[in-house]
């Protein structure tokens, strides 16, 4: 076996590049400040937190996905020693609801529960196995309702509403071009994905200490967005937001399933209940409910082409299930609208799209979100239009390449850079990987260590995918971040409010700052809400958003040392500029140490980036909705034991347009972290969900990739900075996962002949379909 | 509640006369998991294992009558010990089950003796056991049984162990012949079986054994596919032909024997389908 | 209702990095890597799942490398454990830790301290691994941010800045 033996390509020419440059600075593969710590096992993640006098919180979930609560009885629980609060929904002080867009899901079930999982109620005790026998004791008499649980259902409005907001979240239509428009080629097909779940390694947890006076508090939470979970927490307790402070809690993984409040408020409650500290910690059980998913959805797609294989027209209906409570799926569905005509030029298109409201498990933002979607249903139709033209999967998708300034179907033109087409060609001249070896070791073989397979049973496949996704919020949503810049005596100190979730952006900050500082050393202060938002570490964003708000802080900054420097030297500000450690003269002799030149000064500036506005989109769907576009393409190389619907990816080759490789160590983390996720949600992870109720929620059921099923990844880094982001980077952090799965629904086609529509795709689609 | 750790089976047997409801804690693979889960109230008195050296051991019992003799293996020896070396060498079968048992670390801790404690139809020590007619060896206060371990599994989770006993070990004879483990789950390592079997061949009997896991309330003996091919072919013959027919219509036997269900990991059509596939692929590679 | 008490009076004492630890007023119930975490203060072992499908917990418990939460802590009285705490001195990085750095096998960093402790007894027990090897001793330790790539380097380049070493 060669697998994984060679480092990709692309790191190996970055590294060569960045030899020539000053170490820490961008372009270089900088080291993460968070690092040691983290080896040592010394980083202090949120669960980690103690207090002195603390005590445990835990919450009471509902058994029901739907039902009509008449009573609940917390007096058995109170007899327990050990126990200090019990909450319910009538001991919310504020608001009694919450949500990131809509505030429509109760902070404790009020009426009604609407979801398996829903909390009801939670205690403060002092053991967790204390809290356990409480939340036991605790009887909440139900009365059971039949759950909806079909999301057509949902639109067909034949049920009775299950909330007062209606069974539909959104529907949102796109009508572009002649709607009568067709061609010699139609191609169509139905394409369905499972709910997945972000599982991030680090379950939810937080600590909240009350103020000595009860009337504020302090939490420390493992979240995407300190802000936001401010607003939401300080509404529902009933307090100013001046008197709930938050602190970023080490954060064990993400992908957007931090970005909605799980435990913020019902930890706080219990804090200013009781006046200790309490610590909250979810199980991985528990996480399941407590989070919102990946939106399973069904999407049709009908696809017209010329003879040629040119796309005349698509026409699509989207249906995204978010279950009970709205979370982020208005933007979800729009998303996936949006991006249904994939990375392909399109003239013409009809697009419905339902975001629905059921007795399922909410679902939100996930790494992708909506254009996960999209691309798995537009992949699958661009190979079967290939098919019916007579072209290979290449070359239908470089003929239908979208260019830098082509229109979308929502008429707003890409102005983004749009490498598609490299994207495309760069991916197909990575190398393949060697042929399976006749004695290959039967550990490699689909199956695995189960030893299912021999080397005969094994047929290879090939398939491609590729995708264009939006970065950063859309829909005229105030899209900004704030960064602060000091340069005291040439020591740089920066401080946000940017959740660190694993991408590294610590290290990115300090990047940035001894790039356009010239400095070494910078601090990084507490993450926390003593400074204005930066926004969610989600949708890509936070290179471009928080990165431009360091890089203007520190701009500014820099401003004020060269005015400094021009007046004690008697130069023109205008004339100095920052070369390695040192403020130079560009015209002159002058060349001073920053250190130096930054000895008494107290430089202070504090930024807030915008990116540039974006508009709603009409009834039509039209309207400049999106700010920026990246692009990625993959190509997937699959064994498969047909006979027993088993598969092994064995190689991932991808070309992604990054921009620019801030740091290409790190870019090559995300690129192949994303697409161990797209692997998972192709062949093994998806949370079964019957009856509204969860099948399988632990990592005995919900099986992620390990170690063998991880494919080698080869990979090549586009590099056209994109003269609209501020320091020419594209996100990195989403394309990664997006069309990989249909990359490997491909290949699976490719290698078995078998029609697979859904993903994850199971053992028996393949070999009893 | 309190954790006793004795160190000989003397020791264990008084303390579970004393307290026969006590939990027995081997490697603590599945205990620890239902404790942590809560899905089983905190035992009142827990017996650990894991200092009792005796059942950490296996031993060769040579035969009188020339045959390979069998194998006694404490029920505490942990899998990543029947993974390679001399035992793996006398029992493949069992060193592949053992291999594809969770991860190493599990591995590192789970047992055959908590395998049988629990019995799962899809533990993966199971089907090994039953195609290698083991004998299970039962101790309490009062004496020691040996229970077939067909007999041992009485269903799903169940098995014929009473209050005050302890699983000492498991004695399998040592076969001439190929033997060998399958088994399907939807990942490539640290998977639960969404079905699974064992085959093993006896030359000198001119006999195979075949048990599937995962399709059935207990591990199913194939006795109708065993008896059919014994009947088809002479299975002393050296070497042995099996063709691509024969193969067939023992997976198809195999696949009829097993009595699979829904559930969230997997359809009873598939697991039907995958045992007969992995039954007769297993015969195939018996015949390599 | 009468509840058992959670406190159990008994104490009993644990091995861990070397230095002998009593814990007292336990409830008997208690994973190793709770008591580790909440009652030692050697927070370094994560859990991600409590039921040994992660591997973030992994210690090596009489050389053998363990889930911790797997293990129940009053029954390994007799134990050596070493955390991820223990593999170095105070502020040191082992071989192992610096090229998770170097390599950039690190992101949330929560599969992390499971995984050096997993890597350091591979290679202990396994000094070249090939890559198979390398994937099945480690397929008990879940990464969910890295996709493993980085993990392999950092793996190989342990391996090789020993062989150089040795070859010295
Ligand atoms: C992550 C993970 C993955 C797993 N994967 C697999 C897998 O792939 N295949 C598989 O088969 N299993 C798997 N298991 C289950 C488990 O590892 C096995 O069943 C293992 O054999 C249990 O052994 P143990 O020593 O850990 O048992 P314990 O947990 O100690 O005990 C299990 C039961 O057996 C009883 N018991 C233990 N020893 C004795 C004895 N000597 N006499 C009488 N009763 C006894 C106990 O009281 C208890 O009821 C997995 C478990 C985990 C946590
Ligand atoms: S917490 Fe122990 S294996 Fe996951
Ligand atoms: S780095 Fe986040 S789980 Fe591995």
């Amino acid at each position: 076996m060669t697998e994984a033996s060679a480092p990709p390509a692309a790191t190996a020419t970055a590294t060569e590049t960045v030899t020539a440059l000053r170490p820490g600075v961008l372009g270089t593969n900088a080291a993460r400040p968070d690092g040691v710590p983290k080896v040592q096992g010394r980083f202090a993640f949120a669960n980690d937190l103690w207090a002195e006098n603390m005590l445990w919180g835990a919450t009471l979930r509902s058994p029901h996905p739907y039902a009509r609560i008449r009573s609940v009885d917390v007096t058995g629980a109170w007899k327990i020693a050990g126990v200090e609060a019990i909450v319910t929904a009538e001991d919310v002080p504020g608001q009694p609801t919450y949500g990131l867009i809509r505030q429509d899901q109760h902070v404790f079930a009020s009426g009604y529960v609407r979801f398996r999982g829903e909390p009801v109620a939670a205690v403060a005790a002092d053991h967790p196995e204390t809290c356990r026998r409480a939340l036991e004791a605790i009887v909440v008499d139900y009365e059971v309702l039949t759950p909806l649980t079909d999301p057509e259902e949902a639109i067909a409005g034949t049920r009775e509403p299950i909330h007062p907001d209606g069974n539909l979240i959104r529907h949102q239509r796109i009508l572009c071009g002649d709607p009568e428009a067709t061609g010699p080629i139609v191609v169509e097909g139905t394409y369905e994905m499972g709910m997945q779940d972000q599982a991030f390694l680090g379950p939810e947890a937080a600590l909240a200490v009350p103020d000595d006076d009860g009337a504020g508090l302090e939490l420390y939470i493992a979240t995407q967005w300190l802000h936001e979970d401010r607003k939401q927490v300080a509404a529902c307790l009933g307090l100013p937001e001046e008197r709930v402070r938050l602190v970023l809690g080490g954060v064990g993984g993400a992908f957007g399933a931090r970005e909605d409040i799980s435990l913020q408020v019902h930890c706080s409650l219990l804090a200013l209940r009781t006046g200790r500290p309490i610590k909250m910690q979810y199980g991985r059980e528990e996480s399941f409910y407590g989070h919102v998913h990946r939106h399973p959805a069904k999407i049709w797609m009908r696809h017209s082409a010329s003879a040629a294989g040119e796309i005349i027209k698509i026409e699509a209906r989207m249906v995204f299930d978010g279950g009970a409570y709205a979370s982020t799926s208005p933007a979800v569905l729009i998303n996936g609208v949006t991006h249904a005509q994939g990375p392909y030029r399109c003239a013409n298109a009809i697009v419905d799209g339902y975001a629905t409201r059921t007795n399922n498990p909410p679902c939100g933002a996930m790494r992708g979100f909506g254009v996960v979607q999209a691309c798995f249903a537009h992949e699958g139709q661009m190979d079967k239009l290939a098919a019916a033209a007579g072209l290979t999967p290449v070359e239908v998708r470089l003929r239908n390449a979208m260019r830098t300034g082509d229109p979308l179907i929502t008429g707003q033109p890409v102005d983004s850079v749009a490498p598609v087409e490299r994207c495309i060609r760069e991916t197909d001249a990575l190398p393949m990987p060697p042929d399976l070896a006749s004695d290959a070791d039967v550990l490699s073989l689909p199956g695995g260590t189960g030893r299912t397979a021999d080397r005969g049973h094994v047929v290879r496949g090939v398939g491609y995918g590729v995708a264009i996704k939006n970065l950063m919020y859309s829909e005229a949503f105030d899209d900004y971040s704030t960064a602060r810049c000091q340069l005291n005596d040439g020591v740089v100190t920066l401080k946000f409010a940017t959740a660190e979730v694993g991408q590294g952006f610590l290290m990115l900050a300090q990047q940035i700052a001894r790039t356009i500082l010239g400095v070494d050393d910078v601090m990084l202060d507490t993450i926390d809400t003593q400074i204005g938002s930066s926004g969610s570490t989600s949708a890509s964003r936070q290179t471009w958003m928080s990165g431009g708000a360091v890089d203007a802080a520190c701009r500014k900054v820099r401003e004020l040392l060269f005015e400094a420097v021009a007046d004690r030297y008697g130069l023109p500000a205008l004339q100095l500029a920052i070369e390695g450690t040192d403020v130079v003269d560009t015209i002159g002799t002058l060349r001073v140490p920053v250190g130096e030149a930054s000895m008494g000064l107290r430089l202070d500036e504090t930024v807030e980036y915008r990116h540039r506005p974006t508009e709603d989109l009409d009834e039509n769907g039209q309207g400049n909705c999106h700010v920026a576009f990246a692009f990625v393409a993959h190509r997937a190389v699959v064994d498969v034991d047909p006979e027993l619907g088993l598969v092994k990816v064995v190689q991932i080759a991808t070309a992604q347009d990054v921009g620019r490789a801030l740091n290409p160590l790190s870019v090559a983390g995300q690129i192949e972290g994303g697409i161990a996720q797209g692997l998972g949600l192709a062949v093994m992870e998806e949370i079964v969900v019957t009856d509204g109720m969860v099948r399988n929620a632990s990592f005995t059921d919900y099986l992620l990739p390990t170690t063998l099923d991880a494919p080698t990844v080869v990979f090549s880094l586009i590099e056209e900075p994109d003269p609209q982001a501020p320091l020419g980077a594209k996100g990195v952090g989403e394309p990664p996962c997006i069309s990989v799965t249909p990359a490997i629904a491909a290949a699976i086609r490719d290698a078995t002949g078998r029609d697979i529509r859904r993903v994850p795709v199971r053992p028996q689609d393949i070999c009893l379909a | 509640m309190s954790v006793l750790t004795p160190s000989t089976i003397d020791e264990v047997l008084a303390h579970l006369a004393e307290r026969p409801e006590a939990l027995l804690l081997s490697g603590g693979t599945d205990v620890m998991v239902e404790i942590n889960m809560a899905h089983r109230k905190a035992p009142a008195e827990v017996v650990a294992l894991r200092r009792v050296e005796q059942l950490r051991l296996w031993r060769h019992n040579p035969s009188s009558e020339g045959t390979g003799g069998t194998v006694t293996i404490g029920s505490g020896l942990p899998y990543a010990e029947m993974e390679h070396g001399p035992l793996a060498e006398l029992f493949p079968a069992l060193a592949e089950a053992a291999r594809t048992v969770g991860s190493p670390q599990i591995r590192a801790a789970g047992t055959l003796g908590g395998n049988l404690g629990t019995c799962s139809p899809a533990g993966d020590g199971l089907p090994v056991l039953f195609a290698l007619d083991a004998i299970v060896h039962l101790r309490s206060i009062g004496g020691q049984r040996d229970v077939p371990v067909a007999d041992f599994m009485v269903g799903v989770k169940q098995n014929v162990l009473e209050p005050g006993e302890l699983v000492t070990g498991v004695t399998m004879p040592i076969r001439h012949g190929w033997q060998g483990y399958s088994k399907v789950g939807v990942r490539n390592a640290m998977v639960i079986a969404t079905a699974s079997a064992c085959l093993a061949m006896d030359r000198d009997r001119g006999a195979v054994t075949l048990a599937l896991g995962a399709v059935g309330t207990t591990i199913i003996r194939c006795r109708d596919a065993e008896g059919w091919l014994a009947g088809e072919l002479d299975l002393s013959a050296e070497p042995l032909d099996i063709s691509d027919a024969v193969a067939q219509e023992f997976g198809r036997r195999a696949a009829a024997d097993a009595r699979p269900i829904d559930d969230h990991r997997s359809t009873a059509a598939y697991r039907g389908h995958a045992v007969g596939v992995l039954s007769s692929r297993l015969l195939r590679r018996a015949a390599a | 209702m009468t509840q058992e008490p959670i406190g159990s009076p008994e104490i009993y004492r644990l091995q861990v990095n070397g230095e002998s630890h009593d814990v007292q007023d336990a409830w008997l119930g208690e994973s190793l890597l709770y008591v580790l975490r909440e009652r030692l203060g050697l927070p370094g072992s994560k859990g991600a799942c409590e039921q040994g499908e992660c591997g973030s917990c992994t210690v090596l418990l009489d050389g053998a490398a363990v889930c911790a939460c797997l293990v129940m802590a009053a029954s390994a009285t007799d134990a050596d454990i070493v955390t991820v705490e223990g593999l170095a001195p105070d502020a040191a990085l082992t071989d192992v830790q610096a090229a998770f750095l170097d390599e950039g096998a690190v992101q949330c960093g929560f599969c992390t301290p499971g995984l050096i402790v997993a890597v350091h007894h591979l290679l202990e027990h396994n000094p070249e691994p090939s890559t198979l090897e390398t994937r099945e001793a480690l397929s008990g330790n879940i990464c969910r941010c890295t996709g493993y790539g980085r993990i392999f380097a950092a793996v190989d380049a342990v391996v090789a800045s020993r062989a150089d070493q040795a070859a010295r």
